[in-house]
C-alpha cells in the first residue's frame, strides 16, 4: 500500500486544488445565478454581447484566458495594481488560482443554471405574486427553490471544471509547489522528469475517485429533491 | 365592497375594452373563447397592463399599483400550486409573504373546502380536484379584497365539477367579497351568478343581475342559443302524493323534478334552458310531460336565424322558450297572450340545479 501513500507535495497539490475548486464555485454561484437570471429573464440591448462574453472562456484557448488574466489582475494589471493597494495579490497566489478555474468554470456554470430557470414555469411566479409576493420574494421563495436542483448540477460540473483546469491556471499564477501548484500542474511537473512513473500514476488515481465522488455526491443530493 | 373597471389594452390585434362594475357576491363573466374574459381578471388582478382607463377595488384605484400588492386572490384554470411545498405551506404562503388581513381564518377555509386530509401532502399528490381546492384555499387565505376565478373547473371532468360546485356555492354564500367569475358553461353560470357580464370581441355588452339577464331575450344572442334559459329560484316541498316525485315550488307555481336530491324545505336554483321548453297556445291534454306552466308572453324576440326567443311569466318567475319563427306564427303569438309552456321533467340538467 506504500504505492498509494501521497508524498508531502502531492498532498499539498490535492489540498490546494480541493480549496481551489470549491472557493472558485462558492465565488462563481451568486454572480453565475444573477447573470443567468438576466439572460434566461430579459431581453435588453447586449443581451447578446453580455452571452458571448460569459461564454468566452469556453471558446478562447485556456492560454489567452490567463494571459488576458494576467493583463488584467497582474501586479500592473488594469485592476491588479488597485487590488494590490489593498493588500489583495491575485498573480502567482493561490487566490489567483481560485479566480482562474472560477473564469473557466463559469460558463458551463451559467449554462446549467440558465437551463434551469427557463425550465421554472412563469405561471407559477405568477401565482405567487398575486398571493403577495414581491419580485425578489418571487425569486426567493419560487424560482431558487424549483431551480435548485440545476443549480447543483452546474454547481458539480463548475467543480469538475475547476478540479482540472490547467491552461489558464499556469499561465496566470504559474506552477510554484504549495502556493499554486493543483494536481494538474503537478501532474504536467512530474511527468517532466524521467522516473516518476509511480508518482503520476498515484495522482491519476486519487483524481479520477475525487471527480468521481463529486460526480456521485451530485446524483444523490439530485435525488433527494427529486424525491421531495 | 364593489370591484369597478373601466378599461382599454391592446394586445396585438385584440382590442379589450370592458366596463362593470361588481358589488359582493359571484359576478359570472360570460362569453366565447377569445372574447377576453380571462385579460379582463388578468387585468383586475395586475398581471396584464392597461393602457386606458381604471381599476378600482375597495374605491380605491389600482391601476398602476404591482400584483403582489393589490390583494386579489387569484384562481388559473390550472391548479399552479408550488411543487416543492407542502399543501399547508401552499395555504400559507400569502401569509408568509406577509399578506394578513381580515379574511376567513385557516381553520374556516380548510373546513369550507375540506383540506384538512390533504395538509401533509405534496401538490404532485393530489388529484385534480384536490389541486384545485387547495388553489381556492390558498386564493382565500391570502386576504383578498377580491377573488378572480379564471375557469377554475374547466379542466374537471364532469363528476368532480359536481363535489367542487357546492364548495363555490358555500363560499358564495359566505363571504362579503366580490367574486369575479370566467366560464363558458351556462350550468355553471346559472348555479352560481348574482350578477351577470356578457362579453363578445373585447367588449362588454350586456351586464345586470343574474335573473334579469338571462331572462332578457336580447342577451341571447350574446349567450348562444344553448346556453340560454332562465334560473327559476325556489324551495323544494314534499314529494309530489302521486307519483313520489320530487316538487320545487316556485313563485308561480311549481315543477316536478325527479332528479333533486335536496332535502325537502331547502331552497335551491335549477336552469331550464329555453331550447326544452314546448309552448302551446291552448292546455294541452294527453301528454307524457309532468310540468306543464300556465303563463303570458311579455316579450317576443326575433333574432338571428330561424328562431324566437319567446319570454312569459308564471306568476312572478320570468322564462324563456325558443320556439321557431314558422311556429310562432303559425300559433300567432303576441305579447299578452296566454301559453302554456310544456317542459320535460328529464330535462333538468341535475348539474344545473344548485343551492
Amino acid at each position: 500500500m506504500s504505492w498509494l501513500s501521497l508524498s508531502p507535495v502531492e498532498l499539498q497539490a490535492f489540498r490546494l486544488s480541493l480549496w481551489v475548486a470549491l472557493v472558485s464555485v462558492l465565488v462563481s454561484l451568486p454572480v453565475a445565478t444573477t447573470v443567468a437570471y438576466v439572460l434566461a429573464r430579459s431581453r435588453f440591448w447586449g443581451h447578446g454581447l453580455l452571452n458571448a462574453l460569459v461564454h468566452l472562456p469556453l471558446v478562447l484557448p485556456p492560454v489567452v484566458t490567463g494571459y488576458l488574466l494576467l493583463v488584467a489582475f497582474g501586479r500592473r494589471g488594469i485592476f491588479g495594481s488597485t487590488l494590490e493597494a489593498l493588500g489583495l495579490q491575485l498573480a502567482f497566489t493561490s487566490a489567483g488560482a481560485a479566480l482562474a478555474a472560477a473564469v473557466m468554470a463559469f460558463p458551463l456554470i451559467v449554462r446549467a443554471i440558465r437551463l434551469a430557470l427557463e425550465a421554472v414555469d412563469p405561471k407559477l411566479e405568477e401565482a405567487a405574486s398575486t398571493l403577495g409576493a414581491s419580485p425578489v420574494k418571487v425569486f426567493i421563495f419560487v424560482t431558487l427553490p424549483l431551480s435548485l436542483p440545476g443549480i447543483l448540477a452546474g454547481a458539480v460540473v463548475g467543480f469538475a471544471k475547476a478540479l482540472g483546469e490547467f491552461g489558464a491556471t499556469i499561465t496566470f499564477v504559474s506552477n510554484i509547489p504549495g502556493e499554486t501548484q493543483t494536481i494538474a500542474s503537478a501532474i504536467y511537473s512530474l511527468l517532466q522528469v524521467p522516473g516518476q512513473e509511480a508518482a503520476v500514476g498515484r495522482m491519476i488515481v486519487f483524481s479520477i475517485l475525487l471527480s468521481f465522488g463529486a460526480l456521485l455526491l451530485s446524483e444523490v443530493l439530485a435525488r433527494r429533491m427529486v424525491r421531495r | 365592497m364593489t370591484v369597478k373597471l373601466d378599461i382599454q389594452l391592446q394586445r396585438g390585434g385584440f382590442h379589450l375594452d370592458a366596463h362593470l362594475s361588481a358589488p359582493a357576491g359571484v359576478t359570472v363573466i360570460f362569453g366565447p373563447s377569445g372574447s377576453g374574459k380571462t385579460t379582463l381578471l388578468r387585468a383586475v388582478a395586475g398581471l396584464e397592463s392597461i393602457d386606458q382607463g381604471h381599476v378600482s377595488i375597495e374605491g380605491a384605484d389600482m391601476s398602476r399599483v404591482a400584483p403582489h400588492h393589490r390583494a386579489v386572490g387569484y384562481v388559473f384554470q390550472e391548479p399552479r400550486l408550488l411543487p416543492h411545498l407542502t399543501v399547508m405551506a401552499n395555504l400559507k404562503f400569502a401569509q408568509k409573504m406577509g399578506l394578513v388581513g381580515a379574511g376567513q381564518s385557516f381553520d374556516e377555509v380548510t373546513d369550507l373546502l375540506a383540506l384538512r386530509p390533504l395538509l401533509q401532502r405534496y401538490p404532485g399528490a393530489l388529484s385534480g380536484g384536490e389541486a384545485q381546492r387547495v388553489a381556492l384555499g390558498r386564493a382565500l387565505l391570502s386576504a383578498p379584497k377580491c377573488l378572480c376565478l379564471d375557469e377554475p373547473l374547466s379542466a374537471l371532468d364532469h363528476g368532480l365539477k359536481q363535489r367542487i360546485l357546492p364548495y363555490l356555492e358555500r363560499l358564495r354564500d359566505q363571504t362579503k367579497i366580490p367574486i369575479l367569475y370566467v366560464t363558458h358553461d351556462a350550468a355553471e353560470m346559472a348555479r352560481l351568478a348574482d350578477h351577470i357580464v356578457l362579453m363578445q370581441a373585447g367588449e362588454s355588452v350586456l351586464s345586470g343581475p343574474a335573473s334579469e339577464v338571462l331572462a332578457d331575450p336580447a342577451a341571447v344572442q350574446f349567450l348562444g342559443v344553448r346556453a340560454a334559459g332562465t334560473v327559476v329560484v325556489g324551495r323544494v316541498m314534499s314529494p309530489d302524493p302521486v307519483t313520489g316525485l320530487a316538487v320545487m315550488g316556485f313563485d308561480g307555481g311549481q315543477l316536478i323534478l325527479p332528479e333533486l336530491a335536496q332535502p325537502e324545505g331547502r331552497k335551491i336554483r335549477i336552469r331550464i334552458a329555453a331550447q326544452d321548453i314546448v309552448l302551446a297556445s291552448e292546455k294541452p291534454k294527453g301528454l307524457s310531460a309532468l310540468n306543464i306552466l300556465d303563463g303570458i308572453i311579455t316579450d317576443l324576440h326575433q333574432g338571428q336565424g330561424p328562431g324566437v326567443m319567446v319570454q312569459f311569466k308564471v306568476g312572478e318567475t320570468l322564462f324563456l322558450a325558443r320556439i321557431t319563427q314558422y311556429s310562432a306564427e303559425r300559433m300567432g303569438l303576441v305579447l299578452r297572450q296566454r301559453v302554456f309552456a310544456i317542459v320535460k321533467a328529464s330535462a333538468f340538467d341535475p348539474a344545473g340545479i344548485g343551492t
